[in-house]
């Protein structure tokens, strides 16, 4: 098994306060894992460790054989390791076509030419178009993000991630706020996506995770309680106890 | 002006839309019926004001010293109270070159341009690690550093005298500066009018878009791949450069230059000049460079002490009233009107 990211015991306090503990954690290329955990359990922290937003108190961080525990986060995105926001992180006052050009544009290395026109860089515009209509935006490509409707705005998030091109894809609580019905829509996005990409998805709605994670890990106060299939999970008297008897479905 | 509209553009054929794409991208960059009117306007100076030539030089260059800030401040976010010394470097290097015999115009403003473009360089690595309360102290130091180093080297630049001595040779060895200030104000307006189609083109490029997508959202911009800290430095120069060839033109122009070009009050200046125009819309700062110094030449015709009372007025009803100045408040208006 090739992993696509891992961790060797990752740390990170906030003071005397040890949010991640000791977490050796393994995402295997084309996975398409979950990673659970009651509110608190330090899930997004995780995930901001991994992409740089916070540096690790101690341990290290390979991205496909690479440490990347010292890059920054704009370097680790170059390599192939994405990010969604569990609260939308947009540009409000751009189309979502402005918005993904830009993505393109700088993973093109172009976002720095100040000399030429926007319009001239029609190969990025066209990705961007493209990846729109792929993911079911194309028709809103030219409203200002801001007057999308909310579900609108959480598939743009992902399709910000996708023009980066990810060989490693985080998604934190990508359904987070939409309604049942458009959450399972948008994961039904998320399973339609390349399998040699590698997903590690945060998600409350347990039906959803046994739905789509083939792998789950369970991460209960910033330590990994346990990992495994969703058979071996719904059937883990810890987890039970721990999480699904105590947090339920919600 | 190129700002996103919110007007509904749902297009049903998928083929349809992929032109509209294209088609949109290029309609942001296209040149729009005021932005003629503005400069037409400029130009007519000549034959309107033939008598206030030298003011409406003055409002040119404090307005592309308005749009350099307008790069920094209303494109990338970085708010400077030390924009200052960056004119002041420009105004100097012009200065001091046509006082020691280099008086030829045009290559005394790349000068000017490169000296200050060479210090926002240097000081942009320290500017880009800053923000808040931190960015205005370094930047506004930075500036009255300058300041002490110009009164301090009296025998350079003459200190609180001023520079003396400039005398500027014909523009393209053809065209003499004259008493009028005809020379001078075409001079200014083909310069200034060079610059905004540079500050034009780049609002409208990639790393414009970089810009406003750093604007919009600092904290997606990584996210995204793009280093906050690289555009940051890139823009903080070309801001500098833009800046010095505004403070080279006003050496060049006025053939004085004394210590308060470098002076905290110049920074602040600016400042009111983009706030009450309207930051981030290109012409915000022209527009901004007219309203104030007009008013300070009517103003201070009135009442020679107390006019800063009236300017304040105006800056609190403008910063009350209208969203992003007067030009931002006319485009709300005009938006507001055309949906009635």
């Amino acid at each position: 098994m090739t992993s696509a990211l891992q961790t060797a015991g990752l740390c990170r306090n906030f003071g005397a306060l040890a949010v991640t503990q000791n977490v050796d954690f393994v995402l295997p290329v084309g996975a398409r894992q979950a990673l659970i955990g009651p509110n608190g359990a330090g899930k997004t922290t995780f995930i901001n460790l991994l992409t740089g937003l916070l540096q690790p108190s101690a341990g290290r961080i390979r991205l496909g054989g690479e440490d990347i525990t010292a890059l920054a986060p704009e370097m680790r995105v170059r390599r192939g390791l994405v990010r969604t926001f569990q609260i939308n992180t947009l540009f409000p006052a751009l189309t979502p076509l402005e918005a993904v050009t830009l993505a393109r544009l700088e993973q093109r290395g172009a976002s720095r030419r100040w000399l030429g026109a926007l319009s001239g860089q029609r190969a990025a515009i066209d990705e961007a178009y493209d990846l729109l209509e792929r993911i079911g935006l194309g028709a809103d490509a030219l409203q200002e993000t801001r007057s999308l409707p909310y579900g609108k705005q959480r598939l743009l998030e992902i399709a910000l991630a996708l023009a980066c091109e990810p060989r490693v894809l985080l998604l934190d609580e990508p359904a987070a706020g939409v309604p049942a019905r458009e959450s399972a829509e948008l994961f039904e996005v998320i399973a339609r996506l390349p399998r040699d990409l590698s997903i590690l998805f945060i998600e409350h709605d347990m039906e959803l995770v046994f739905r789509f994670a083939e792998r789950i890990t369970v991460l209960v106060a910033g330590a990994v309680l346990t990992e495994g299939t969703p058979a071996e999970i719904a059937s883990d008297p810890q987890v039970r106890q721990v999480y699904l008897g105590s947090a339920g479905h919600g | 002006m190129t700002m996103t509209a919110t007007t509904d553009r749902t297009l049903p054929d998928p083929a349809d839309r992929r032109a509209a794409a294209h088609a949109f991208i290029a309609g942001q960059a296209r040149w729009r019926w005021p932005e003629a009117v503005f400069w037409l306007v400029a130009a007519a100076s000549l034959v309107i004001f033939p008598h206030s030539l030298v003011l409406a030089a003055q409002v040119l260059i404090a307005g592309l010293f308005a749009l350099s800030l307008d790069l920094i401040l209303g494109l990338g976010g970085i708010v400077s109270l030390g924009h200052a010394a960056f004119f002041g470097l420009g105004a100097y290097t012009a200065g001091l070159l046509a006082a020691h015999g280099w008086n030829e115009p045009l290559t005394g403003l790349v000068a000017a341009g490169l000296v200050a473009g060479l210090v926002g360089f240097a000081t942009s690595f320290i500017v880009v690690r800053l923000k808040g309360i931190a960015l205005l102290m370094v930047t506004m130091g930075v500036a009255l550093l300058l300041h002490e180093v110009a009164q301090k080297a009296h025998a350079i630049t003459g200190g609180d005298d001023g520079l003396q001595g400039i005398s500027m040779a014909p523009i393209l060895g053809l065209f003499s500066f004259d008493l009028y200030g005809r020379t001078a104000f075409i001079y200014t307006l083909a310069v200034v009018f060079a610059c905004f189609l540079v500050a034009r083109r780049l609002y409208n490029s990639p790393f414009g878009l970089a810009l406003k997508g750093m604007r919009e959202n600092g904290r997606r911009v990584p996210a995204i791949g793009g280093s906050i800290r690289r555009h940051s430095a890139l823009i903080y120069t070309i801001a500098a450069v833009m800046a010095g060839i505004a403070g080279g033109l006003l050496a060049q122009t006025t053939e004085f230059v004394s210590v308060e070009v470098l002076g905290f009050q110049r920074s602040a200046e600016v400042l009111i000049m983009l706030v009450l125009g309207g930051a981030g819309l290109l012409y915000g700062g022209f527009v901004g460079a007219a309203v104030f110094l007009v008013a300070r030449q009517i103003l201070s015709g009135i009442d020679q002490t107390y006019w800063f009372f009236w300017l304040g007025l105006m800056l609190v009803l403008v910063v009350l009233f209208a969203r992003n100045g007067l030009l931002g408040g006319a485009k709300a208006l005009l938006a507001r009107w055309r949906r009635a």
